[in-house]
């Protein structure tokens, strides 16, 4: 019985490692999802930007979004280095002291709007969606509230509403997705006083970038962020200093967060279809075997039987053989006494 | 029944129940202010740290250790181990309450409860992990309520419904087989999309491979720990083939979690070697890594084999407390401690008094209900009307 359970536990164990190990190339394919053709993006050149913050009022005020604490002029928030929350899609972050710059670099956070977002991939009730323009949207009349989107999200974006009690929901930028429908610009892109933000086609943002580095090698780092990250987003940054001096990672990879879990998801099917057969197979072989030995047990029984029987018999055949002697010899000694017990008689009668 | 009797004669005043109403109360009051405040109210969860203790200790740990359930009943029903046949109700129980546990701790945790059946019945996001975690927890925890209602059944005397349920086992334990296999190691694959914010030394390919054997041997070793709660509270409770097949069910089961402790090992360190995580064992992570893989996993295991060897039954019964410690350690690792690890610390989780309050409330209840129903219901013992007809 041991053996058969460590066998099992065996075949769990390497179906378990085959699964996940075969599936994320074969689910990978060698599709590259490079966007929608014609969607928009937004290219933001940091080494333009002054940190006025005007960009975060705007967001405020075209997604009304509740009153700060200190007002959108007061630069002193630049001191501490925020992200988004449920109350600012959007918030413009200052590094000091970066080597071999003189004065400090700003830059602006927000969603930015992935061409195959973590978030989306992540959601169980397809809260987040990709749409056409390039924006990714959120659904909160369908959200749980169960956050996975937040530990998804490789740049840290969603935040949560986490002092509503009965109603809250993921907040985030979108792109301003009802203003785009209605032909405008984002707000943060039409209020910025210094171009610091480009919109546009996102194939035509990549051109502008790149034609930027180009034209000025000497004020660029040769990169294009947003580009290829976690398969590419819609917003892109150009910069004077090394990314990840502005707070960006650099590690994240190129692969799109979907593929990460591509593969775990694709063990579904053979397991639902596998395991029924492999455990009613195990079943059937434990109750075959079970049936065979109480086979066995049974044949074993009948043939002790049979030779006790036989034994038996052939005991009996001697028993009565020798009792049949024994008779025998009794007879022949009852006839003799009764024959001499006649003569004897006769004896006495004729006497 | 003699417990009953004295029972009856102590006042509703003892200790037992004074410490739980204790925390039945703080529980009750904390619902409220979770209710009406949000989450913000009570917990230290951010904007950075989404997920804090419900997730890592409710959920994840609250499912692993309901794992004796598929594994008890696939040992008995499916591998043909007919002598562990009086541990299944015990383990059955222990799961199916573990399950309605975790979901419960889930009401707490998300935003809207009440949409909890939207993944399942209104819009289904396919392309999700937490989808496959939503859809599978749902349905197993039906097949536990139905692997359980036997033991109701008797209760209650509803012998026609009893007969139909019981001749569904068979079918009962392979589906919970499936379920099992996919939300444990989908549990696992929950972090796989982010690979940016997990520990490489916990990242891994394998983490729902990791996550399916390790919820093996903690059932096993769950089954065991328990058991020896069990025996020590509810021992007039068990009836002679309990009591004698008992330390059958802990050497069984602790032979087989040290077989299996020791493929998982093994895995570990082919993890290790794959993805060149090596270097980061000089660090304090690593050092941290070291120690839940050599104390919690070597450890026990080699335990476990020097416990079956001897018949030390205590040592087995160390053994599995210890095990089950490890695996609460190693799921509070990768929701937690390697979660973030590139924050810098202020930016870091730890949980608020009230969140560990909601979660011994949880624990609290459940040992309420636990004890209610094995202290009423056949699950140490084989109901006298329906003994052997399993």
């Amino acid at each position: 019985m041991s053996i058969s359970r460590r066998k099992f536990l065996g075949w769990m164990g390497a179906a378990g490692v085959s699964l996940t190990v075969g599936q994320p190339a074969l689910a990978a394919g060698n599709k590259h999802f490079t966007g929608y053709p014609e969607s928009f993006g937004v290219l933001h050149d940091t080494t333009r930007c002054i940190g006025c913050r005007k960009c975060e009022e705007a967001c405020n005020k075209v997604n009304e979004l509740p009153a700060p604490e200190r007002p959108f002029d007061d630069l002193t928030v630049l001191d501490n280095k925020r992200r988004t929350d449920a109350g600012s899609y959007t918030v413009v972050n200052r590094y000091d002291d970066i080597e071999g710059v003189d004065g400090p670099v700003y830059r602006k956070i927000q969603c930015n709007h992935c061409l195959e977002p973590a978030c989306a991939s992540a959601c169980f009730v397809r809260a987040f969606k990709k749409t056409e323009v390039g924006a990714v949207t959120y659904d909160a009349s369908v959200c749980v509230g169960c956050r996975y989107c937040m530990i998804a999200c490789p740049f840290n974006i969603p935040a949560y509403e986490y002092n509503e009690a009965l109603t809250p929901r993921i907040m985030k930028c979108t792109m301003c997705y009802p203003r785009l429908m209605e032909g405008k610009l984002p707000g943060c892109v039409e209020i910025c006083p210094k171009e610091a933000l480009t919109f546009g086609k996102r194939y035509d943002l990549i051109t502008i970038a790149r034609e930027r580095i180009r034209k000025f090698p000497d004020q660029y780092v040769d990169h294009i962020y947003g580009e290829h990250e976690m398969g590419g987003a819609s917003w892109l940054y150009v910069s004077g200093v090394p990314f990840n001096a502005l707070g960006m990672r650099e590690d994240l990879g190129v692969i799109a967060a979907s593929q990460f879990t591509s593969g775990a998801l694709a063990s579904v099917p053979v397991i639902a279809g596998l395991w029924p057969v492999l455990l009613t197979g195990i079943y059937a072989v434990s109750k075959r075997k079970d049936k065979i030995a109480e086979q066995e047990k049974r044949q074993a029984i009948k043939a002790t039987l049979a030779k006790a029987s036989a034994d038996a018999e052939a005991k009996v055949a001697k028993a009565l053989e020798q009792a049949d002697l024994k008779n025998k010899r009794l007879i022949e000694v009852e006839v003799k006494k009764a024959v001499e017990q006649a003569k004897a008689n006769n004896a006495e009668e004729g006497s | 029944m003699s417990e009953e009797a004295t029972a009856a004669n102590q006042s509703v005043f003892n200790p037992f129940n004074i410490v739980a109403g204790v925390i039945v109360l703080i529980g009750i009051v904390l619902t409220v202010l979770r209710f009406t405040g949000g989450l913000g109210a009570i917990t230290n969860l951010s904007n950075n740290n989404p997920w804090g203790i419900w997730i890592s200790f409710d959920l994840l740990c609250g499912v692993a250790l309901a794992a004796g359930g598929y594994t008890t009943s696939a040992a008995c029903y499916l591998f043909g181990m007919k002598k562990y046949h009086s541990a299944v109700r015990p383990a059955i129980l222990t799961a199916f309450l573990g399950y309605a546990l975790v979901v419960l701790a889930l009401h707490y945790d998300v935003g809207r409860p009440w949409r909890l059946p939207y993944p399942i019945l209104y819009q289904q996001g396919t392309t999700s992990v937490l989808f496959e975690v939503g859809l599978c927890v749902f349905l197993y925890l039906n097949v536990l309520l139905i692997e359980y209602s036997p033991a109701a059944l008797e209760w209650l005397g509803l012998n026609t419904v009893r007969k139909i349920v019981v001749k569904l086992t068979l079918v009962l334990t392979i589906f919970g087989v499936i379920l099992s296999t996919m939300h444990q190691s989908s549990l696992g694959a929950l972090f796989l999309i982010a690979p940016s914010k997990v520990h490489p030394l916990w990242y891994s390919t394998y983490l729902p491979v990791f996550f399916f054997i390790s919820s093996i041997f903690a059932g096993l070793s769950m089954v065991i720990f328990e058991s020896t709660l069990s025996h020590h509270y509810f021992h007039d409770k068990m009836d002679k083939t309990h009591l004698a097949e008992s330390s059958h069910v802990t050497f069984g089961f602790a032979k087989a979690a040290c077989w299996i402790m020791a493929g998982y090992f093994t895995m570990k360190v082919f993890d290790l070697s794959m993805d060149n995580d090596w270097h980061y064992l000089g660090t304090s992570y690593g050092i941290w890594y070291l120690a839940e893989l050599l104390g919690f996993v070597a450890l026990p295991c080699f335990l476990y084999a020097v416990g079956v060897r001897d018949k030390n039954i205590k040592l087995i019964k160390w053994t599995a407390f210890w095990t089950v410690l490890g695996i609460i350690v190693n799921r509070f690792n990768v929701s937690l401690v390697a979660f973030n690890w590139q924050l810098p610390s202020s930016e870091r989780y730890f949980p608020h008094w009230m969140e560990i309050g909601i979660t011994v409330f949880l624990i609290t209840v459940f040992v309420i209900v636990f004890r209610f129903i094995v202290r009423r219901m056949p699950i140490f013992y084989e109901h006298p009307d329906y003994k052997g007809s399993h």
